[in-house]
């Protein structure tokens, strides 16, 4: 994305002048457009905005079949399996990636950059450790014997958080392309909004989950 | 840093070509915009908008076929036309196809090829993304098709509904088509609205104020709004049923205590804003047909936006009117008849604008207009049967049967399709250059109108007789035989129209040049030339009232009246017919200072993976390996490739940077760098932006 072409409409006519453009370039904003906020970052929102219906509608799905009086049902229940103490720490974890996220961007839009990757690099390991914490606990649960297509409330279950995971790694994956990107010397001060489009997201996810945790993990059925 | 920045070599002076590494070495960027191949690398909202019209008319074509059979099949008692199972594939593909392939890339078409224009901006936010969303969505609509050929179509209804859907009562591939299909489109819809939202918001010309925007721009932001926020709740649906069906999972399958009515209650809260998003765009249309034909200004303009806003809002209240007869209790059943009524208000709102509209107006019957006024009049009627179904009793004594099938057509064919046609003659002329044949064009209206009638009021009798929809064949001595014999005549003279409008595109290549302002229009999409030049406008186009380019060609005398004004000016180059009633050409423009994103083969690339990903899912998961590779490969290729290609022939352009930084993934904005204007121009931000990239 060319941050450098974020202009809306320029007049046009008269001959460039090079010159002048350096002059007002200190003063000029990086972006140009009726609301004032780039079209990335609003566009994140907007996604943001609709992500929220995504989680909304599973986390739905997930309340409805929680209960454990289900006719029939086979299988143990996801409320008897949990390991709050474990999943609490898996989450304390990544909402302290929220804090290296801040500390990331802090330091880039300081034109720190070597810090910046640092802390990049700490958001990102802290996410896969969370990650792995799913993966953990997801294998846990099925030597237990709840497995995907035990009953509703493990289909529910782990769609649900599993679909919060992939959002995870996708973070994960973008948090390493930054990365790259920065020790290449992609990443300069005018770019410091990708890391911010990037944290945007980051947060969100890391939202979400403290409202599955809270949900369906800390609050009974 | 500005001063430290690297640049593009300048140009040698013995002539030789400096050598500008390219951003990906392995493929030259495509830079064309003639011949048949720029279509599939095009970023121009206006390509892509007549890439979405032409297809969507494609598929119109084939869901009306699909209604053909349907009504050759129920033209008699004890129809032999089609077997059962043939015929649920018929009505559930013809139901998918006008809603998901036809009307919605309809208004979409619209939407892109007008918004940038009306709002006075070059392009679309994300250009790239623009072409992705086409191709996923053609993608898609393919995927979805090739379901007849792999097995069998989908043939649960288009609302699909649980447990139906399970694969206990529909063992082959058909729903899996349709839950992939549709969630293939879906990230069509939804990266079309994070596009177009971003569009209306950010990409106004100067004084182009919220309140400023023409109707049609604020019915279609409206719209991407409940698209941006409906498209998830399906998607989770159809998700969902995917597991369940593809996986085992368990979300509808009622023997382990699944509740059904988790499906209906998903797919409904996206299934009624999904009604306002296939609506309130044609409604748009009207809105701008009606003034400029009436030669008077909207009646009500910010009634009309915020009726349009209001209906936006209520259209996440009702979704369970839908779901009366499903038992969902006294209280829920009361508080949605309640607030179905309540959405009529807004709705009726617009219906009387547009009557005030028409009053003590200059009418001319264009063809645009008798559409125009046929969806104020036929909508009508539609939405009057609509707020009947907010009636518990009547709705539940109405569930399935063929009154209900008569009431949604009249808002979908009688409202919206008859507002696309309308937008069709209208914009004809902007978009190609000539008009459609006037008289041709009143024999096609006629036919339709008189088709549509005859097609679906008989529907209303036969419905409150009790008829059942989506039952194959009917018993004689029902008294249903002549209705259903009418529908099916009606049905024919439907496709004889449209027949009829297809000799008239075919025709009418012959016309002659129509000129920029064809209609004497009021906004500013008329104020360029017809077709409009790539880059929309030579002169930054601003706007200081509302109906922008009718200020500027009128302007009042002493008694209040409007006169036309000797001086204005064209907003690019027209040709010289245009300038006959006054007005004059730009001037002083260069426009080879423009920049405009360039063509680009990643979308396409990216959208070609989604549907092997969908197949390999069904079949074989190595070619979802390879769909993800192509996926993932895409991203990476656009997010490295520079929004606009820096060896796009700007050569003595210096302040372009062949380098830029690529970014994660998203696309880059971009939209005309304007050519370096020295002054306060909003383009300052070109040269300084990159101290320490390399190019790559």
């Amino acid at each position: 994305m060319s941050v450098s072409e974020q202009t809306a409409m320029a007049p046009t006519g008269s001959a460039p002048d090079a010159d002048d453009h350096i002059a007002h370039d200190a003063a000029a904003p990086a972006h140009h457009t009726s609301t004032g906020l780039s079209n990335e970052k609003l566009g994140m929102w907007l996604f943001l905005g609709s992500e929220c219906l995504l989680f909304g509608g599973l986390i739905s799905a997930f309340l409805l079949y929680r209960s454990k009086d289900v006719e029939g049902m086979t299988g143990p229940a996801v409320g008897d399996l949990y390991d709050i103490p474990f999943t609490s720490v898996s989450s304390f974890v990544l909402l302290m990636s929220s804090l290296t996220m801040v500390l990331s961007l802090s330091a880039i839009q300081r034109a720190d950059h070597r810090r910046a990757r640092t802390w990049m690099l700490t958001t990102a390991m802290l996410g896969a450790s969370f990650v792995a914490g799913q993966v953990y606990e997801f294998t846990a649960f099925v030597r237990e014997g709840l497995g995907y297509t035990t009953n509703l409330q493990s289909s529910a279950f782990y769609t649900l958080t599993g679909f919060h995971g992939v959002h995870v790694t996708i973070g994960i994956l973008m948090l390493v392309s930054l990365f790259v990107m920065s020790l290449r010397g992609r990443l300069s001060a005018e770019k410091t909004e990708t890391v911010e489009i990037v944290g945007l997201y980051w947060h969100f996810v890391d939202i979400v989950w403290i409202i599955i945790f809270t949900l369906i993990y800390l609050i009974p059925a | 840093m500005a001063l430290t920045e690297e640049r593009t070599p300048l140009e040698l002076t013995t002539g030789e070509e400096s050598v500008v590494e390219k951003p990906l070495g392995a493929f030259t960027r495509p830079s064309s915009n003639e011949g048949w191949r720029s279509w599939l690398t095009t970023v121009d909202h206006k390509k892509i908008g007549i890439l979405y019209g032409a297809t969507a008319m494609a598929f119109f074509a084939i869901g009306g076929l699909e209604a053909l059979l349907i009504r050759a099949q129920l033209a008699q008692p004890n129809g032999q036309v089609l077997s059962p199972e043939i015929y649920n594939q018929m009505f559930t593909m013809h139901g998918t196809t006008m809603v998901f392939l036809v009307i919605m890339p309809m208004l979409a078409a619209f939407s892109n090829y007008l918004i940038p224009l009306m709002i006075g901006a070059r392009d679309v936010a994300f250009p790239r993304l623009n072409a992705f969303s086409y191709w996923v969505f053609l993608f898609g609509g393919l995927f979805l098709y090739s379901s007849f050929f792999l097995g069998g179509a989908p043939d649960n209804g288009w609302f699909n509904y649980a447990p139906n859907s399970g694969v206990a009562y529909s063992p082959g591939h058909g729903i899996d088509f349709w839950t992939l299909g549709l969630q293939i489109t879906g990230i069509a819809s939804l990266v079309g609205a994070v596009n177009l939202i971003v569009t209306c918001l950010n990409m106004r010309a100067p004084g182009m104020t919220l309140l400023r925007m023409p109707v049609f721009v604020w019915m279609a932001l409206v719209a991407q709004f409940l698209l941006l926020f409906a498209i998830p709740v399906i998607t989770v649906a159809l998700f969902l049923l995917m597991f369940d069906r593809l996986f085992g999972a368990n979300f509808f399958n009622v023997e382990a205590g699944a509740d059904p009515l988790l499906w209906q209650h998903l797919f409904w809260i996206f299934g009624h804003p999904e009604v306002y998003i296939l609506i309130l765009p044609a409604f748009g249309i009207v809105s701008e047909v009606i003034p400029a034909f009436a030669r008077k200004p909207l009646f009500g303009y910010p009634f009309m936006v915020f009726s349009g806003i209001a209906i936006g809002f209520m259209g996440w209240g009702v979704w369970a009117h839908h779901m009366f007869a499903s038992g969902v209790g006294p209280v829920s059943v009361a508080a949605f008849s309640l607030s179905t009524m309540f959405i009529a208000v807004p709705t009726g709102v617009k219906i009387f604008n547009w009557i005030g509209t028409l009053w003590r107006g200059k009418l001319t019957f264009t063809v645009a207009m008798l559409f125009a006024v046929g969806l104020v009049s036929q909508f009508t009627i539609g939405g009057l049967s609509g707020v009947m179904h907010s009636v518990a009793p009547h709705d539940t004594q109405q569930t399935d049967t063929y009154f209900v099938v008569a009431h949604f057509h009249y808002v979908l064919f009688g409202g919206s399709m008859f507002g696309i046609f309308s937008g069709v003659y209208y914009w004809w002329p902007k978009i190609f250059g000539h008009k459609l044949s006037e008289g041709i064009g009143k024999l096609h209206f006629w036919v339709m109108f008189a088709g549509f009638n005859l097609t679906f009021a008989p529907m209303h009798i036969v419905g409150l007789q009790g008829q059942p929809r989506r039952t194959a064949t009917y018993p004689e001595g029902m008294g249903w035989d002549l209705m259903n014999l009418l529908s099916t005549i009606g049905s024919f003279l439907i496709a004889l129209s449209f027949l009829i409008w297809v000799y008239n595109v075919v025709r009418s290549r012959k016309n002659p040049h129509a000129g920029a302002d064809p209609w004497d229009g009021r906004t500013l999409e008329w104020a360029t030339s017809s077709p409009p030049p790539v880059h929309n406008f030579d002169l930054e186009p601003t706007a200081g009232h509302l109906d922008e380019w009718w200020h500027q060609k009128y302007e009042e005398n002493e008694d209040g009246r409007p006169v036309r004004r000797e001086e204005f000016t064209y907003l690019s180059q027209v040709d010289e017919p245009s300038l006959s009633r006054g007005g004059r050409q730009p001037e002083g423009v260069d426009v080879s200072k423009i920049h405009l994103p360039s063509p680009s083969y990643w979308p396409i690339v990216i959208a070609l993976g989604l549907p092997l990903v969908g197949y390999g899912l069904l079949y074989t998961y190595w070619l979802a390996a390879l769909g993800g590779l192509l996926i993932i490969g895409g991203i990476v290729g656009l997010g490295l490739e520079p929004s606009v290609d820096p060896e796009a022939g700007h050569d003595e352009h210096d302040d372009h940077d062949p380098g830029h930084e690529p970014d994660d993934g998203q696309e880059a904005e971009l939209v005309a760098v304007g050519a370096g204007d020295g002054a306060a121009g909003p383009d300052g931000t070109t040269a300084a932006t990159t101290t320490d990239s390399e190019p790559t």
